[in-house]
């Protein structure tokens, strides 16, 4: 039995989506677009609450650092924790007063620019290409990273951005075993901590990263033979970059996940266990 | 034994059709040999091109439902049993006859990238290099030049442009010269300018066709991409380089 002719020699159709692949190659596409989106929303909304994100010493990552505070809002930290006081007059009355509001842009423009999150955007949100061999949306002149994502290659830029960040939620992870001054510890404690570890698998798994300490090197043991510490340390930096997807998922999760934790426990609506027994 | 259904392109660059063949499939054979078998019992006209049957030679690539593979290591086992089997020749090349397409633009492609420059020797008369930096070259010569990763290419495949991107396969022969301790030349200006690292997306599908296993986007592209980065676009090594007088700070 013969079939018609195909738009192209060989049998390939060339309209958008168009493949002869039997599997079902859209839902890698389809979750990964999803679930992202889930975060997005997810954070807009906990930075939209301006609220319980403080519950003991518990502080959380989606609101940390906190440079202004307003110390009414219910689970808001202590006037004392915000680094340049209280809430700015200036700041302008249609947006809630959340200080998640000052520095989710760094997290987010480190992520946006990641190479993981590129490949999985790409694919999803902009279907070039939805999947392998599956025809991607058409272009009239496909231009890749050169022309509007061309700002791509400032990744290293936010990279610098994220470790600061890891520096300073390692600091919450460490001043969450202390309460008043009274060391312990608590099941948010525990949640920071995993946080910053999961969060430091993924930063220091990143590409950009991977090329500064030591990729960059055309000789990982000139002139004299010996090995170079870039060589020791990419090599470490290659075992996490290996699975960066990986953490990109997880950590991005758990940081949803802690925010969650402090949100319920601040609400009063989860106990946390811990050994002050507040 | 088991009858399999196979539809199998047919034709040349004027036109042609996929053509229905039913046969016996024995235990362990590949899509290759059921392509061979069709040939001998059904159509002794049906051109595919292979060589070594074993995943070395590159030879034998074909979309198989779909799928861009090597025929040879595609085993049918892997497939339902009431599955039928659609074989084509690759998209992204000028298609010959039936399975068999023209790929000698990738030979083009090679011809434009400077080759292996080696420094001095060393007072001994020899060129030294140690296994570590043997080992970061080494993956990308697995390469067998099977140009699946060149066919599943959106750059090339979808978008056609083959005059600004050089694909995969030739970033990571870029990358192994790039990164090899001996070399002297600079692509990087090529590199950004010609070969078209700013062309790929990432988005990985060279990576996951390729029979060879090569991490050819987080070893090889994404490797050149940093350094295109570094030469042109990042502006504190670019004021560095202006003040002391064009030297990176490694
Ligand atoms: S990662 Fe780049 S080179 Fe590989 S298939 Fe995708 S666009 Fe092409
Ligand atoms: S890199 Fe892999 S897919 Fe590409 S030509 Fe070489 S072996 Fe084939
Ligand atoms: S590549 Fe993913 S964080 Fe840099
Ligand atoms: S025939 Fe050589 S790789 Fe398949």
């Amino acid at each position: 039995m013969n079939q018609a002719t195909q738009d192209k020699p060989g049998g390939h159709k060339t309209s958008f989506a168009s493949t002869q692949r039997t599997d079902m190659w859209w839902v890698e596409p389809l979750l990964t677009g999803l679930g992202f989106l889930c975060f997005v929303v997810y954070t807009t909304w906990a930075m939209w609450q301006a609220n319980h994100y403080w519950h003991g010493s518990y502080l959380s990552p989606l609101y940390s650092p906190v440079l202004f505070v307003d110390p009414t809002a219910p689970g808001a930290v202590p006037l004392e924790h915000a680094w340049f006081g209280s809430w700015p007059q200036w700041w302008p009355k249609f947006l809630p007063a959340s200080p998640a509001m000052f520095i989710l842009m760094g997290p987010l423009a480190f992520r946006s620019t990641c190479y993981y999150y590129r490949k999985f955007y790409y694919r999803s949100y902009f279907l070039t290409p939805p999947a392998c061999a599956v025809t991607a949306l058409p272009q009239a002149d496909y231009k890749g990273e050169t022309k509007l994502f061309l700002f791509q290659n400032l990744h290293r830029y936010t990279l610098y951005i994220a470790v600061g960040y890891i520096i300073l939620l390692a600091y919450d992870a460490f001043i969450s075993y202390f309460h008043h001054g009274k060391p312990g510890i608590g099941v948010g404690s525990l949640v920071l901590t995993i946080n910053v570890i999961l969060l430091s698998c993924y930063t220091f798994g990143c590409h950009a990263w991977r090329h500064l300490v030591g990729g960059k090197a055309d000789c990982f043991s000139c002139p004299a033979g010996k090995e170079h510490l870039g060589h020791k340390a990419w090599s470490k930096v290659s075992m996490l970059n290996h699975n960066h997807q990986f953490w990109a998922w997880v950590s991005m999760i758990w940081v949803g996940f802690t925010d969650f934790y402090v949100r319920m426990v601040s609400m009063g609506v989860w106990t946390d266990f811990n050994t002050w027994g507040f | 034994m088991a009858k399999r259904m196979f539809r199998v392109w047919r034709g040349d660059a004027d036109g042609g059709r996929f053509e229905e063949y039913t046969i016996d499939v024995d235990q362990g054979m590949v899509v290759l040999d059921c392509i061979h078998r069709i040939q001998a019992l059904h159509a002794t006209d049906l051109a595919c091109r292979w060589n070594c049957k074993a995943g070395k030679c590159g030879s034998c690539s074909m979309e198989i439902n779909g799928k861009p593979r090597l025929s040879c290591m595609t085993r049918m086992n892997t497939f339902a049993e009431d599955e039928v089997i659609t074989v084509q020749p690759i998209k992204t090349f000028p298609l010959i006859k039936d399975l068999v397409t023209d790929v000698s633009w990738n030979y083009e492609q090679n011809k434009r990238i400077a080759p292996f420059k080696p420094g001095k020797k060393n007072k001994d008369g020899n060129h030294v290099m140690y296994q570590r930096d043997v080992e970061r070259v080494q993956e990308f010569r697995k390469c067998i030049e099977c140009y699946l990763c060149q066919n599943v290419c959106h750059v090339l495949r979808d978008h056609d442009k083959k005059d600004k991107f050089v694909g995969p396969r030739f970033m990571i022969r870029l990358a192994s010269l790039e990164m090899h301790p001996l070399d002297t030349e600079d692509r990087i200006p090529k590199i950004k300018e010609e070969y078209g690292t700013g062309m790929c997306n990432i988005t990985k599908c060279c990576t996951q066709v390729c029979p060879e296993h090569i991490q050819i986007t987080d070893n090889g592209i994404i490797p050149l991409k940093e350094r295109v980065v570094s030469r042109y676009y990042d502006p504190i090594l670019a004021l560095w380089r202006k003040i002391f007088s064009k030297k990176d700070p490694s």
